[in-house]
């Protein structure tokens, strides 16, 4: 497993995608926090991340699809999946490898937004601070989040070997189970049946989080809904065996 | 016996693309796979490598059984796939080092100097793999595939592509690996069994038509040259799907 973990990480890196994907991160992020008029911080007077965690799941959809896009369909392409499938090696640890090293580059990306925590620790009034509890719950939510949009990733790219359509499938995938099932919730019409909807919402749960309150139900829906993810992905892997 | 083939067959859809296969090929033995396209020789490949399992019959492959061992099989044949698929922007030292890694080798730096010493990469070792010409990539594909030392080498088509001294090169370099492991390889040229195999096994339609040693081949038509005896052998026998 750790074979193509360090393989991915080593492609990602050589690839470029990974510093496209970081810097186009920090920037959107950045300017939504301190640059865009009368919503920035500075303008809003309030010492919190918010702006960014609000931000920071749409601009995640693209760009863990664009981390994921490759990772099974470039192997399918060039028929390297050949070669790592009659290795020694269990489809299993193939696909955590990948999955992992993708999860890895996501936190990896995650981290200089820590600058941003610090600023705002110094900026803050002194005598309040920032609510350190929902900021930690919103970084927990959002690598869950992200972990969760990698496992649709990697689902999408085992579907085809064509990348395009691995980076669309994935986009399309992540929104609904980010956005639409969320916004179901709030269609007045469907009462109970949307309600019901949005529990399935990545959305739901991340916002759940974001409180600042570990419940294990949300725990429980991320992990649940990762494994199924990897385990469709396992499926359409080992389908050439059928 | 490294090889032992029972009963295989492989359906696809409705087609055969392998009907009925059963052969061995002892330990030690460079036995050539010969048959036009289309003739079932990389799917019996596929289902030795452990990549696609057969629709029924059994193989075993250095005593363990295919379709219950296929971990250990694998960890004793090296494969080299048709078309020889390789990740163009990796180095190649960096790619072998990979390939060991998979292979569950623990000596992996020795084993990369092994498998680059074998199949003369050096003067190439340095590069990215998309820089290499195809007889260099070639020579990629075939190291990573011996780079666990393997008992049994899968090779499909290794010289496909290659300009003629590139051929020679590793025809020799093929044949210098026969000295001390069962290869099986495929081909559709003839000249080529004629150069490196001890024996050919000839496919049409999924199914064998010849299963012999060169000389064998040639005592049963002595008048024919081995390009005749072939062609006869692949035209009359039509197979049934």
């Amino acid at each position: 497993m750790w074979v193509v973990f360090k393989k991915e990480i080593r492609s990602f890196l050589g690839s470029f995608i990974a510093y496209i994907v970081m810097g186009v991160f920090l920037i959107i992020t950045g300017i939504f926090m301190w640059l865009i008029q009368e919503n920035n911080v500075l303008d809003l007077g309030i010492a919190s991340l918010q702006v960014m965690f609000n931000i920071a799941p749409y601009i995640l959809i693209f760009l863990v699809s664009a981390i994921t896009m490759r990772s099974l369909s470039e192997e399918r392409r060039l028929g390297t999946i050949e070669i790592l499938t009659t290795r020694p090696v269990s489809d299993t640890d193939i696909l955590l490898g990948k999955y992992l090293a993708a999860v890895g580059l996501i936190v990896f990306t995650l981290l200089p937004t820590l600058f941003y925590y610090y600023t705002l620790t110094k900026l803050a009034d002194p005598l309040q601070g920032i609510d350190t509890g929902a900021t930690w719950g919103s970084y927990m939510g959002l690598v869950l989040l992200a972990a969760s949009y990698a496992s649709i990733g990697l689902f999408a790219s085992s579907r085809t070997d064509n990348q395009i359509v691995s980076l669309i499938i994935s986009m399309v995938l992540c929104f609904f189970w980010y956005g639409v099932l969320s916004l179901l919730g709030d269609v007045k019409a469907l009462e109970v049946i949307g309600k019901s909807l949005e529990w399935f919402s990545l959305d739901f749960h991340y916002q759940s989080i974001s409180r600042g309150v570990l419940d294990t139900r949300d725990i429980v829906y991320f992990v649940g809904f990762i494994a199924t993810f990897l385990g469709g992905t396992k499926l359409v892997f080992e389908s050439r065996k059928w | 016996m490294s090889i032992q083939v029972n009963h295989l067959s492989k359906r696809y859809g409705t087609q055969w693309a392998v009907n009925d296969l059963s052969f061995e090929i002892p330990t030690g033995e460079i036995v050539g796979f010969l048959g036009p396209n289309g003739a079932g020789k990389s799917t019996t490949m596929k289902i030795l490598t452990g990549y696609i399992p057969a629709t029924s019959g059994d193989a075993v492959v250095c005593g363990f059984n295919l379709n219950t061992d296929s971990l250990a099989v694998r960890k004793r044949v090296g494969y080299l796939p048709e078309h020889n698929p390789l990740y163009l922007d990796m180095f190649v030292t960096e790619y072998l080092q990979f390939s060991a890694g998979m292979a569950g080798v623990s000596q992996v730096k020795s084993a990369v100097e092994k498998a680059i010493d074998l199949t003369q990469l050096s003067p190439e070792r340095n590069k990215k793999i998309g820089q290499l010409s195809k007889g260099y990539r070639q020579r990629v594909g075939l190291a990573q595939a011996l780079i666990h030392d393997p008992e049994v080498l899968i090779l499909d088509e290794p010289t496909s592509g290659l300009d003629p001294n590139q051929v020679v090169e590793m025809r020799n370099v093929i044949k210098n690996l026969g000295k001390n492991k069962t290869v099986l390889l495929s081909t559709h040229i003839m000249q080529e069994v004629e150069a490196m195999c001890s024996r050919v096994i000839l496919l049409n339609h999924g199914k064998i038509v010849a299963n012999n040693t060169l000389e064998g081949l040639k005592q049963s038509a002595p008048n024919d040259s081995l390009e005749t005896i072939f062609r006869n052998l692949t035209n009359s026998h039509v197979g049934s799907i």
